[in-house]
Order: structure tokens, then sequence, then C-alpha cells
């Protein structure tokens, strides 16, 4: 197997061309999936027996709060790469994909807590689900705080990268939180292994939701990421070239 | 199912627009913060390649 494609792709002009090639891709996608569970969700989904409309917040507090959590590994992977290999492409990717994951995160809290209020009387509780992603949002916003502190991009890489590494332990607590610690919060009904305990018509918009939002995340981490190449790029000659 | 009663959300019509309403202002934010961030990306950039160019000649 040949790993000139791998090496290819940890090029900085090369790796601009080909996002900026996929972003577009990638954005159009996303609004076409988001559209249709929108309006999958919203409008043609049955309303719950127990929660009536007022379920349908799940269409957008799921998704989110799963993007949370997984933009958070990919921010600890590519930290991890950067850290081992040094690979500068990888310590740029981990950088852009901060600001991604503490916008959904801000969504999953936001939306987690406006569902909160009619369904358990409170907008708030500090139970274990809700306190893990409460720091996985100060997990972020502490990463970009030490980022900003090194003026050096190299020393701001590594020590970035081990606070992200250290801080993905958090990543299964808020997964299993909801089972290891007694909630308010419902227990996972979609991704147990064993049959999901939701009915179709109400499942598939969400899949197509997740589906829409993990495609928005490839959009916007691909003009984050080329922001940051340039960045990195002391002397981009083949800027002139690129577009 | 008409108009007025899917504005009205069985009554959770504030929740749940609310919510809406968020997850859109957050994917927008996304957006133009991602094409900002490249925009003075690509500016700086140039900017260092026009200094490079000047001082070579």
């Amino acid at each position: 197997m040949s790993w000139v494609w791998f090496h290819k792709l940890a090029s900085p002009p090369h790796a601009y061309r080909i996002l900026g090639k996929m972003a577009p891709w990638f954005g159009w996608t996303a609004l076409a999936l988001i559209l249709v569970a929108t309006w999958w969700g919203l409008v043609v989904a049955p309303a719950d027996r127990l929660q009536g409309d007022g379920y349908r917040i799940l269409y957008v507090h799921a998704p989110s709060a799963w993007m949370s959590m997984f933009t958070y590994v990919v921010m600890a992977v590519a930290a991890g790469i950067g850290l081992i290999w040094r690979i500068k492409i990888a310590h740029a990717a981990a950088a852009a994909c901060a600001p991604i994951g503490a916008s959904f995160t801000f969504l999953a809290l936001a939306t987690g807590s406006i569902w909160g209020k009619p369904m358990w009387g409170t907008w708030w509780v500090w139970d274990a689900r809700l306190t893990s992603e409460l720091l996985l949002l100060f997990l972020y916003l502490g990463y970009m705080a030490l980022r900003a502190s090194f003026d050096d991009p190299q020393r701001a890489d590594r020590a970035s990268a081990v606070l992200a590494l250290v801080g993905v332990i958090n990543v299964p607590i808020i997964h299993f939180s909801v089972e290891w610690w007694s909630t308010l919060h419902q227990p996972a009904s979609v991704t147990k292994l064993a049959k999901p305990s939701v009915h179709i018509d109400m499942l598939l918009p969400l899949f197509i939701m997740m589906a829409g939002f993990q495609m928005y995340f490839g959009w916007i981490i691909s003009r984050r990421l080329r922001g940051e190449i340039l960045r990195r790029e002391r002397n981009a000659n083949w800027l002139k070239e690129a577009n | 199912m008409d108009l007025q009663s899917f504005f009205h959300m069985g009554g959770y019509a504030g929740f749940v627009w609310t919510s809406y309403g968020l997850t859109l202002a957050v994917l927008v934010w996304n957006w133009w913060a991602a094409r900002r961030s490249e925009a003075e990306a690509q500016t700086a950039a140039k900017r260092r390649n026009e200094l490079a160019l000047e001082k070579t000649t």
C-alpha cells in the first residue's frame, strides 16, 4: 500500500487546495440534509405520547450534543498526532476544531435547558450529565485561552495538545453519566446496543439531522483549517497558484 | 395540520421555536466566523508574500 497520498495530505499547499475543493460539497450536502430533517422533524414526525410537540427539541438538541463530543474526540486525536509525530497540519486541525466544538456544546446546553424547563420543571440541575457537559464547554474555552496566551505557535500547539488529551477523559464520562449516576436526564434511547426504543418515524429525521450536522462540521472545519494552515506558513509562495 | 397549530406547537411554541432559532444562530455564526477567519489569514499571507518580494528586489 502506498502512503504517498497520506504524505501529500500533510503538505500544506496540497491540503489547502483539497480543503477548498471539498468545502462547498460538504456545505451543500449539509444544507440539504438539515432542511429535510427540520421539515421532517417539525411537520411530518408525529407528536410524542407524553411530551406532545415539546419533544421536537430533540432534533436539534441530540445532534448538537453528539457533535460537541465528536468534535472533542477529533480535536484530541489531531492534537495527539501532532504531539507524537510532530505534524504541523494535525495541530492546525486541532486548533480549528475548538471554536466549532465550543459552539455545539453551548447549543447542546442551551437547547437542553430549554427542553428541561417544561419537561422537568427546571432549567438546570447539577447532575452528572449536565455538569460534565458544562465541563466540556470549559475545556474548549480553556483550550482556546491557552492557545491565545502563547505568542509562539509551536509552543501553543504543544501546550494546548496536552490539555486536549487530558480532557478527552471527560467524553466517556458524559456518555455514560446517565447510567453511572442518578439523573433527571433520560438514558440513551438511540445509541444503545439493543433495539432503539424510539419509533422509526421519529428516529429517521434524527439520523438525517445528525448526518447533516456531520457534513456541516466538514464544511466549517475545511474553511477554518485553510485559515490555520496559512497562519502557520511564514512564506506561502504557493498561495499565488492556489485559490 | 394547519399553519396555526404548527406555530402553536401544542403549547410548547416558546420552547421549540427558541431552540430552533438558537440552532440557526449558532450554525450561521460558525459559517460567518469561519469565513472571516479564512479571509483574514488569506489577506495576512498575501501581505507577507508581498513584503518578502519587496525585500528580494
